[in-house]
């Protein structure tokens, strides 16, 4: 078994592009769930929605890069305008379950063979990345092993992650993020004080939901095209892991999660491949390993949320009392 | 006990304390419905039923400016839903009511609030998991980082945070709290969080205060503290509407009471009238509910008392054993029941 190679692919992920949006799609969960108590279950529509609202936006309109993400932001805040009117007046659980149906129903949408022409259906769209890596400064060359468009993609990536941390971090250290953890605990008490709770719960629905839409980008941009298959539930509970993974109400929770994520999973990876063509397991192949390291992550989680049920950044004191 | 100084306070207008204000509540007589010399919230045929049971059917409601009115009545007497209805958390079937001149029909809980008309609850609602502090900085009004728009600058907000926790600082003092600000609120007695909520609230700078059972579950030796705190709300131009069980506060604290009963409004009145309304005593006090047992010179009174009163047994030769008529049948009735009133 080539350590080595399981190592460096491992630590290759921890800044991929993809660590980088999952990141980011759960900082918008921890200003959803974690800071102000909305159970989005559908980030992964908000995702595919930038995605789609991206893609569609620079291939069928050809505009460009900028405005294709001015494009992807506002839909994915007319689409949580669209959720969340009707819900946020209603109790949380009510939010859950009209999200998760929500992401399905965009997914439905684009696979839909009627807008083959617009959506490319099952196959997706590809080739819209142009524009972006039309923009990239670096010239060709290595830079730490990666070529430039590699490179650059990793650098936009993470930087946007920093500076959404940053002002989420700017955001709920202000007395609005007060008012919204004020309503995560108890949004009639928040009433009774004269807050207008449900204009802030749509804020934050909005934000989160934009935060989703740049991470749909940031995950489709390497990639060079975007599938309806990615955009499955299966996404919205893998960031509900990685924000748990993390800690709920925290900055930098889900980044780290994002990392811990996908090294575990890369690791699991790759041990059990060397393993099974080392002919040290026979009992698997290699399609059951990339089913099993994904129960293992299962348990992992599981084993956290019983050790260590704040997450890694968590406070365990706020768990205390919980 | 409720007598107070008797100051003439004619031609005396500009400056008036409200400690010692002794001028009368209501505009006449003190009837249920009443019209009051000065109110400040004014409820007209307001009337709540869930599912058949009207659970608020008040014809008409006057609350005194600058005075303590306490709201009695027994279980499910609709005192919080009443409390519900006028701030805005519950919607009535029909009926008007107003604060300060301005009508609250349909006008959601947090316009109520910034109107100036702050409640607390009967299961408090604290913020467990911010701290002390936090939740009361929550209470902070007109903070201009609450906005989306200016929550990232802090030079735009900083100075009127400073403001704000020193104001808090001032009320935590006063509740006893401030050396468990920097403590989650979760971590709070069931006690301590009633205080809690109720300093919270004046973070509002309420002209009304509406508190529901703000001495359940706090030990006995903060009610007195509390009780002043209470008090000292009217001289700081605030008025008080509370519910509260416990008699003894009531008597000592409210200038006015007004007592529900199945949803109406029955009595009302100054404390010490109002707990001789036979109509309240019957429906909701008791006999014998003006002796304080708390002390032993209360549970004296009760056993002179008791020995009076021709339906007790205490003092008979029946005393310490269940009187026969009650296990061989219904109790003589031919007896007209006599109060004591004075």
């Amino acid at each position: 078994m080539d350590f080595g190679f399981i190592f460096s692919s491992a630590a290759g992920e921890l800044f991929s592009p993809t660590t980088a949006a999952y990141a980011l799609a759960a900082l918008g969960l921890a200003v959803h769930f974690g800071y102000s108590g909305l159970l989005n279950f559908g980030q992964a529509g908000f995702m595919a929605v930038g995605a789609y609202g991206f893609a569609i936006s620079t291939l069928s309109f050809g505009v460009p890069f900028f405005i294709g993400l001015l494009i992807a932001v506002v839909c994915s805040s007319i689409f949580a305008l669209l959720l969340g009117i009707p819900t946020l007046r209603l109790r949380a659980d009510y939010l859950a379950i009209v999200t998760i149906a929500a992401a399905e129903i965009v997914r439905y949408i684009v696979t839909t063979n009627q807008l083959t022409s617009v959506t490319g259906s099952a196959n997706g769209l590809a080739a819209f990345e142009g524009g972006f890596y039309a923009m990239n400064p670096f010239p060709e060359g290595s830079y730490l092993g990666m070529n430039n468009r590699d490179f650059f993609i990793r650098v936009v990536g993470w930087g946007l992650v920093i500076v959404c941390c940053t002002l989420v971090w700017l955001l709920m250290r202000s007395p609005w993020g007060r008012v919204l953890k004020g309503i995560r605990e108890d949004e009639n008490a928040v009433r009774s004080l004269g807050k207008n709770v449900y204009a802030y719960k749509m804020q934050a629905l909005v934000i989160g939901g934009v935060l989703g839409a740049l991470a749909g980008m940031v995950f489709t941009l390497p990639r060079g095209a975007v599938q309806p298959a990615n955009y499955g539930t299966e996404l919205t509970f893998f960031l509900y892991t990685v924000l748990l993974l993390g800690g709920l109400g925290t900055v930098l929770g889900p980044v780290v999660g994002a990392m811990i994520f996908w090294v575990v999973l890369s690791l699991t990876q790759g041990i059990l491949y060397g393993l099974i063509e080392s002919g040290a397991v026979t009992w698997l192949n290699t399609v059951q390993a990339g089913q099993l390291r994904y129960i293992l992550v299962g348990v992992a989680l599981m084993l956290l949320m019983i050790f260590r049920p704040q997450g890694v950044f968590g406070n365990k004191k706020e768990l205390a009392f919980a | 006990m409720s007598e107070q100084l008797n100051v003439p306070t004619e031609g005396n207008t500009e400056k008036i304390d409200y400690m010692t204000d002794s001028r009368p509540i209501a505009a006449g007589e003190a009837t249920p419905g009443c019209k009051k010399r000065d109110p400040i919230v004014v409820a007209e045929n307001v009337t709540r039923s869930f599912g058949g049971i009207n659970a608020v059917d008040v014809e008409y409601l006057e609350i005194p400016r600058h005075k303590i009115t306490a709201l009695i009545g027994p279980n499910g007497a609709g005192k919080t839903t009443l409390f519900n209805l006028l701030t805005g958390f519950d919607m009535p079937n029909s009926g008007k009511w107003q604060f300060e001149g301005n009508s609250l029909a349909g006008v959601s809980p947090y316009k109520v609030a910034r109107m100036g008309m702050v409640r607390t609850f009967q299961l408090t609602k604290v913020m467990g998991k911010l701290t002390v502090m936090e939740n009361m900085r929550l209470g902070g009004s007109e903070q201009p980082g609450e906005r989306l728009s200016k929550a990232l600058f802090k030079g735009l907000w900083g100075g009127r945070e400073k403001e704000i926790t020193a104001q808090a600082n001032v009320l935590l003092e006063k509740f006893k709290l401030d050396v468990k600000k920097d403590d989650y609120a979760a971590s709070l007695s069931g006690g301590q969080r009633k205080l809690l909520e109720m300093a919270r609230s004046l973070m509002v700078r309420p002209k009304l205060v509406m508190l529901d059972e703000p001495m359940a579950g706090v030990n006995p030796a903060l009610t007195q503290s509390l009780l002043d705190h209470i008090k000292n709300l009217k001289a700081e131009g605030m008025t008080v509407l509370f519910v509260e069980h416990d008699m003894n506060m009531v008597r000592h604290i409210a200038d006015w009471v007004v007592v529900m009963a199945e949803g109406k409004i029955v009595a009302e009145g100054p404390p010490v009238d109002v707990m001789k309304n036979p109509a309240v005593i019957d429906a909701y006090l008791g006999a014998h509910h003006d002796v304080d047992l708390g002390d032993a010179e209360g549970i004296k009174e009760l056993a002179a008392e008791l020995v009076a009163d021709e339906e007790s047994i205490v003092g008979t030769e029946d005393a310490g054993i269940i009187a026969i008529d009650v296990v061989a049948g219904e109790p003589d009735e031919t007896e007209p029941r006599k109060k004591e009133t004075e």
